[in-house]
């Protein structure tokens, strides 16, 4: 398949079991490549919402939004316009910390990404840190230098702006 | 409300849909619905002998009636074996409902229930998930009647397809209030049937200012039951016709605006006018491989208008200028009506005599046919032996495309073949549920004998359940479409294509209580066939043909369909 932008599709489903199966089978089953994908509940409680990044033209994409659509457990289907999208994506991070430089190094780090120490042990630290994908690589990043013991990563989850919605957070 | 069991519930649910006959084999998971079938005045159960053949013959019977065709099997590898005809009700858009029983989701034997790989246990919904329209397990038996009820509205609108639902066998004893009003639940199910007037009006603009129009129809003309709509807007256009393979009988094929069916073995006007069409309409089609060939050179002049009920199939294969998103019924009426008001008074007349022309010269109605028993003689005559109303299946591969090219169809609903998923042993059970919508009319399946041993153990069912058809086997021998292939792409170099002269087919139909023939030539062929169509048992008439016969013309792979080769 082509590569393209990465897009964020957004889908409002039937809480129930079997749809992210569905879901996930209609991406392998189109050939489309599936990024991350999160799932969720809603504010109603027998709707989920799943978040799917993908690599896709815009052909490609028109046809995973008319492919979702089409299921039936698919109640609503969007591509979020990347204008006027809010993504977040959650990670926790274990740090190779031996030393109390080390550890101290980290920490100023962990501040200026906003993030929290949630866990320390005499050899590491565990990070998490919250924000954009890029936001998250870029702390990554800087971790490296001091070794990354384990990482999870939740994928991007993501909302459209409210109309008329300033940028607070940004 | 009214207290019963789940089995009841769903066989009073089938009765509240109108089923008035299921194609199924019963098995250990589905004993309480076949109790419950026992002595039921309303619905036939035929009892087929394959899974597979019950799938087809549900899916037979949907093509030829336009109504829902049930089948049902038990769990585990009889829920398997309806996934061939599953699969291909979904690839040929057929309203079907399958019906499959499962192990116990709760019970008192806690290693015979889902999920302890208990016995005959498949995940059949897992497995049909690609290949369904939707599908429903059963948690409680409450939710029966509006499973059902979906199921049914989910299968037979919109785009139809296949929707299966597998009943846990507790689920079938268990005692609940049922409500059998019509309840569905399927909020997320969008159903666009009417189409956009300004997408109207930008096709009507495009229709009025060409000068070579030609309308592409495809199977969801049929399923829409839009045949006289497009006769109209043919007529009105002065637009030749042609069809896709599953659009074969949408537009009566014997009538002068009737190009044939385009594709890697159309009708070479067809493939020659499409290619020459300044503005192309294609309605109910989702340009398939198949039918487009090389999609570089597929219709290369024409602004394109595509009219289908799916909005996914628009833009999938081929962009087009003008989308429609509507039910072709609908939308073909609208846009006669748009067009009745703008068209000017047309000088259609260089159109006409351009398509006349092509017709001639590229496939001219024999005169001079061949006095041989070869296919294309045999299916000229087999036009004239049957009644109009006739309904043709056919098997997969060579007999197939020789029926597409020289068998005419002059009615909807009168072709019935598997075309997407092209799965050899469909026609000859699909023939039974055909015969079965219509006791009355003839039925042919025209079968090649590599396809028809695949699904012939349902002669038994035939022959049982008094279901008369006529199967003419085009015995050459050989798997014909991959010899040919063979033959012409790998160098003669023939491998795993030789059948042999087993069996005897004449004794097989004998053997099961059917009527078999031999015949070695036209005269007989004609006599073999009007002893079909008087005998109350099935006919199997074996034609020993050549193994080295091609399907001409022929588009080789990856070329376009102007490169077709060889005549008609």
């Amino acid at each position: 398949m082509e590569t393209g932008k990465t897009r964020v599709v957004s889908a409002i489903v039937e809480n129930k079991p079997g749809v992210l199966h569905s879901v996930a089978n209609l991406f392998r089953r189109r050939n489309f490549n599936i990024e991350s994908i999160t799932v969720g509940p809603t504010e109603e409680r027998d709707l989920a919402r799943i978040t799917i990044t993908v690599s896709a033209d815009e052909k490609t994409l028109d046809q995973v939004v008319k492919q979702l659509d089409k299921l039936v457990d698919v109640v609503g289907v969007a591509e979020l316009d990347p204008d006027s999208i809010v993504t977040r994506e959650l990670a926790l991070v274990k740090i190779n910390a031996p030393t109390a430089k080390e550890r101290s190094d980290i920490i100023s780090c962990v501040h200026v990404f906003r993030g929290r120490v949630v866990d320390v042990s005499p050899v590491s630290l565990m990070v998490e840190i919250t924000g954009t994908s890029d936001k998250i690589d870029a702390f990554l990043n800087l971790m490296k230098t001091f070794g990354i013991i384990e990482l999870a990563r939740t994928g991007i989850t993501a909302l459209s702006r409210g109309s008329q919605a300033g940028n607070v957070d940004e | 409300m009214t207290k019963m069991n789940g089995a009841n519930a769903l066989i009073k649910a089938l009765e509240n849909q109108k089923v008035e006959v299921i194609f199924g084999i019963l098995g250990g998971a589905v004993l309480p619905i076949y109790d419950a079938l026992c002595g039921n005045k309303n619905i036939r159960h035929i009892l087929s002998r394959h899974e597979q053949g019950a799938a087809h013959a549900a899916e037979g019977y949907a093509r030829a009636s336009g109504r829902p065709g049930v089948c049902m099997a038990t769990s585990g590898p009889g829920a398997t074996n309806l996934v061939t005809g599953i699969a291909n009700a979904y690839m040929d858009s057929s309203p079907l409902i399958a019906l499959t029983g499962q192990v116990p989701s709760r019970g008192v034997n806690t290693s015979y229930m889902i999920g302890r790989d208990a016995f005959q246990e498949a995940d059949i919904i897992g497995i049909t998930t690609p290949i369904t329209k939707q599908n429903y397990q059963v948690r409680n038996a409450a939710d029966i009647p509006k499973i059902v009820n979906t199921a049914f509205y989910i299968a037979t609108t919109g785009r139809p397809g296949p929707v299966l639902v597998d009943l846990p066998k507790n689920i079938q004893t268990e005692n609940a209030e049922m409500d059998f009003t019509n309840r569905i639940d399927a909020r997320g199910y969008n159903l666009v049937t009417d189409p956009d007037l300004a997408q109207i009006s930008r096709a009507a603009e495009l229709l009025t200012k060409a000068e070579q129009p030609l309308i592409l129809a495809g199977g969801g003309v049929i399923t829409a039951n839009a045949s006289d709509e497009l006769m109209q807007i043919s007529d009105l256009l002065m637009a030749p016709v042609a069809t896709t393979f599953m659009g074969k009988g949408a537009f009566p094929e014997g009538h002068p605006m009737s190009v044939g069916s385009i594709g890697m073995h159309g009708n070479p006007a067809a493939n020659r006018l499409i290619s020459e069409t300044d503005v192309l309409l294609a309605v109910g089609t989702r340009f398939s491989d198949r039918a487009t060939a090389n999609l570089d050179t597929f219709c290369p002049n024409a602004k394109k208008i595509h009219i289908d009920i799916d909005a996914a199939e628009i833009g999938k294969n081929v962009d087009v200028d003008v989308p429609i998103v509507g039910d072709a019924k609908k939308t073909l009426h609208i846009l006669h009506e748009t067009l009745s008001k703008t068209l000017p008074k047309k000088n259609g007349a260089q159109w006409v005599k351009r398509v006349k022309e092509v017709k001639e010269k590229l496939s001219p109605l024999i005169k001079d046919l061949p006095k041989d028993l070869v296919p294309k003689t045999l299916l000229f005559e087999l036009r004239k032996l049957l009644p109009n109303d006739s309904i043709v299946t056919t098997e997969v591969g060579q007999n197939q495309m020789w029926s597409a090219l020289y068998f005419q169809a002059l009615k909807p609903r009168t072709f019935i073949s598997s075309g997407g998923l092209g799965t050899m042993g469909f026609g000859f059970p699909a023939a039974l549920g055909a015969k079965v919508a219509f006791p009355n009319r003839t039925v042919v399946d025209i079968a090649g004998d590599g396809s028809f041993i695949m699904t012939e153990q349902e002669l038994a069912c035939s022959v049982m359940e008094k279901i008369p058809v006529i199967v003419i086997v085009l015995n050459n021998s050989v798997l014909g479409m991959v010899a040919q292939w063979q033959r012409a792409l790998y160098n003669k170099r023939y491998m795993a294509v030789h059948l042999g002269k087993t069996p005897d087919f004449v004794k097989l139909a004998e053997a099961y209580g059917a009527q078999g023939f031999r015949v070695s030539s036209i005269p007989e062929f004609q006599k073999a066939i009007k002893e079909g169509l008087k005998s109350k048992i099935t006919t199997v008439i074996d034609v020993p043909i050549g193994s080295e016969e091609d399907v001409v013309p022929f588009v080789p792979p990856g070329c376009g369909l102007p490169q077709q080769r060889g005549d008609y």
